[in-house]
């Protein structure tokens, strides 16, 4: 296998380094470069990249790769693969996992595991709270040692301020960003969709924006009391959208990020009860997912993200409100996000690519989301009119719970490439 | 019933009101008609389901329901086995999805479900090849309800266009109110809701144009031609929805008085159970203006009709 790679005419895009031109892309030893030697460029591997988009590899700040202890519904191999299939070179793992990553220890045997079986990057967050309780702080330092890059109780919210505050503080003094899944737990008790109109229609109980508006207020104010960064995962709501706003305009230290499936997706899709549609926060109503759009094409939230939630076929085939929150995401990722940011929200390509890349990298000071010279050689190569069918058989992931299963989608991350060595490539990973 | 009725009934399924053309409606009400000339004895036993057998898998408790099930499907010639939660396979923690099949492959001729999810009917229906009927599924509908209850008001006023149906009561954790406001609009009446606002919030005037919603008692019963009282409990769902059984009743509790703001010949319907003293005054559950027994009986014809008219519709879809 050649040390070096030229990826040929194809149009690169690096918002990180404001690069939009057609040309080649040098990789060598496993780091982008200017140019090749007479010698390297001989041995060189070429890949035509005609007609396709060469991007950095693209960077994904929340994701449940389920291992330790919940491996039967997806693995750090698996999720590495499903991962590179999107197109994405670098994602942040979220700690809700059986332990939960509330000590070095469990950290540490992530990181053995990632070590050895992860085909992308995959880096580690810490809890926020002892046991995800909401209780105790968890040991912010001794995770970060061990090289968490936030803490997060995502899956659970704390609800007591005194708590989140403290955390807040003690995370900013290690440097570590706070990322909070924003839900008050009284105001969406038993809450399986958003509360409106659909869950009056279909008798479920609902989780009204207000359970979501409350908590991001908190956030923010904590924020600015504190002078800490807050991140604010998946937002859902319009409200929430316009707290952020004009948290933003005045300062405080608040980013915040969108899922492909709530800029996509609405309350209605639950009409025939499919748990392929149900997540945590809900899809809510065609309001909602403007102002989601709007936020994202304005700034307010700064980043796409999946929250790729792996369940098993049994645990999602099963009544309503008995199968657990979340879907996949990883791999529809792309052809959504350019639907409907670019297609339907009349963005640029570059810039939904920039909030792909270096917009999340920055939000975690990762090293990561860009093509300049001397980055590592982590790259995705797009062809924005590729259809494929979103099936069990085409997708990567250990588990199959997409609400777009059985549809044909148009983009996709054709080949993806890390440290310089291809991970994806002709619908295929490379192993 | 009347002139425009639809040809036949062909679904294999009875899962809810909202998705029934209005003339599929009537159709089974037609029929639910001719089945209580049966029940009543003023017309031959045909055995439209002998030989068969119908299972009542009600994973939420219930008596009546079950219980006027088991008749219909008697009077049809079907035999009856109950399965009800506490079997041991749910308490070991068997899949609905899983127990369904398997009594499905014990050779159930048809399920009637209840369950405490919503979707539940619906989920089953896709699964199942044999007919589903939904015997009420969480908070989302509870069809044969429905059915009884616009049967009932037919008999008084042999149509509902133009009436006026108030359902007074927790509406919120409500299937019967669900079904029953997809029932009645779809054969022309209109509806009212009424009951505190954090029980009859206003999204439900949304359902139909011809719904609205009022948190005032006088308002609600001034117009109506027939209340539905719906049971009120205090339980741990609702606990935060309003203060107190006593506060509920002095507010929103039909009695003696109330009745005053009602028409003279306005009808009382009641699902049952009833909180006598509670939802309503224990002399006005037995009065006159009461339909609740007529509301039972009628309850037996109505499941006969739909038990017949699915299996007949599974059976045409299966040749």
């Amino acid at each position: 296998m050649s040390s070096s790679i030229i990826l040929k005419g194809g149009r690169i895009l690096d918002p990180a380094s404001g690069r939009d031109e057609v040309g080649d892309l040098f990789l060598h030893d496993g780091r982008i470069v200017a140019r090749l030697s007479e010698a390297e460029a001989k041995n060189a591997e070429v890949f035509d990249a005609t007609g396709k988009i060469v991007t950095p590899g693209l960077v994904d700040v929340h994701v449940h790769f389920r291992e330790p202890g919940q491996t039967h519904k997806e693995t750090i191999a698996s999720g590495s693969r499903a991962a590179a299939a999107g197109g994405f070179t670098t994602v942040v793992a979220m700690p809700n996992t059986s332990p939960c990553c509330d000590s070095p220890a469990t950290i540490r045997l992530m990181q053995s595991v990632i070590d050895r079986d992860a085909l992308v990057r995959v880096l580690t967050t810490g809890t926020i709270t002892l046991g995800m309780n909401g209780e105790q702080l968890a040991p912010a330092g001794s995770l970060k040692n061990a090289g968490v890059v936030a803490l997060t109780d995502d899956g659970k919210c704390v609800q007591n301020n005194e708590i989140m505050r403290r955390a807040i503080e003690y995370a900013h003094m290690h440097g570590l960003p706070v990322l909070d899944h924003c839900q008050d737990y009284a105001l969406s008790a038993n809450g399986v969709m958003n509360e409106g109109e659909w869950s009056a229609r279909l008798g479920l109980p609902g989780w009204p924006n207000a359970a979501e508006d409350i908590i991001v207020s908190r956030d923010v104010i904590l924020s600015e009391y504190t002078g800490a960064h807050v991140h604010l995962q998946h937002i859902s709501s319009a409200n929430a959208v316009d707290i952020i706003r004009r948290a933003k305009a005045r300062g405080v230290r608040i980013s915040a990020e969108a899922t492909p499936h709530h800029l996509a997706l609405t309350d209605d899709c639950l009409r025939d009860y499919h748990p392929n549609f149900k997540m945590n926060p809900p899809l809510r109503t065609e309001a909602d997912r403007l102002a989601v759009l709007q936020g994202l094409l304005d700034g307010t939230l700064d980043c796409v993200a999946t929250d790729h939630a792996p369940h098993t076929r049994h645990e999602k085939n099963a009544e309503f409100d008995r199968t657990p929150f979340g879907i996949i995401g990883l791999e529809t990722a792309f052809p959504i996000a350019h639907q409907i940011v670019v297609g339907e929200g009349g963005a640029s390509l570059p810039f939904l690519i920039e909030a792909m890349t270096c917009k999340p990298a920055r939000l975690l000071n990762l090293d990561a989301g860009t093509l300049r010279e001397g980055a590592a050689a982590d790259v995705c190569i797009l062809d924005l009119a590729h259809t494929w069918t979103v099936e069990r058989r085409t997708l990567q992931s250990k588990s199959a719970n997409s609400p777009w299963r059985g549809q044909q989608l148009t983009g996709r991350a054709v080949a993806t490439i890390v440290g310089g060595r291809w991970v994806w490539r002709d619908g295929a990973i490379v192993a | 019933m009347g002139a425009d009725v639809a040809a036949r009934w062909t679904r294999k399924d009875f899962v809810g009101i909202e998705a029934l053309a209005p003339d599929e409606l009537r159709f089974v009400l037609d029929e639910a008609k001719q089945q209580k000339e049966i029940l009543l004895g003023r017309a031959e036993l045909a055995w439209p389901l002998a030989g068969k057998t119908v299972l009542n898998l009600f994973v939420e408790p219930s008596t009546r329901t079950r219980i006027a099930f088991e008749m219909a499907a008697q009077k049809l010639g079907a035999a009856v086995i109950n399965v009800d939660k506490d079997a041991s396979s749910f308490t070991k923690g068997e899949s609905l999805r899983d127990a369904a099949r398997n009594l499905e492959a014990l050779q159930a001729d048809m399920i009637v479900i209840r369950h405490s999810s919503a979707g539940a009917a619906h989920y089953l229906s896709h699964i199942l090849e044999v007919p589903v009927i939904n015997g009420g599924d969480g908070a989302h509908e509870h069809p044969t309800q429905a059915l009884l209850d616009v049967f009932t008001l037919l008999e008084h006023w042999g149509s509902l266009e133009g009436r006026c149906v108030t359902i007074l009561g927790d509406i919120l954790f409500s299937r019967v109110a669900r079904s029953n406001i997809w029932a009645l609009t779809k054969l022309g009446a209109r509806v009212i809701l009424a009951g505190p606002s954090t029980l009859v919030p206003e999204v439900f005037a949304s359902f139909d144009e011809n719904v609205t919603v009022t948190h005032d008692l006088q308002e609600a019963l001034a117009p109506a031609d027939a209340v539905m009282l719906l049971r009120i409990q205090h339980e741990r769902q609702s606990s935060t929805h309003f203060p107190s059984l006593g506060e509920y009743t002095a507010l929103f509790g039909l009695n003696q008085e109330r009745l005053g703001w009602l028409k003279p010949d306005a009808l009382i319907m009641h699902p049952g159970p009833i909180n006598r003293g509670v939802e309503l005054d224990d002399l006005l559950a037995d009065s006159e203006r009461s339909v609740v027994l007529q509301q039972v009986t009628n309850g037996v014809a109505c499941r006969m009709a739909v038990l017949k008219l699915c299996y007949e519709a599974s059976q045409e879809e299966a040749s």
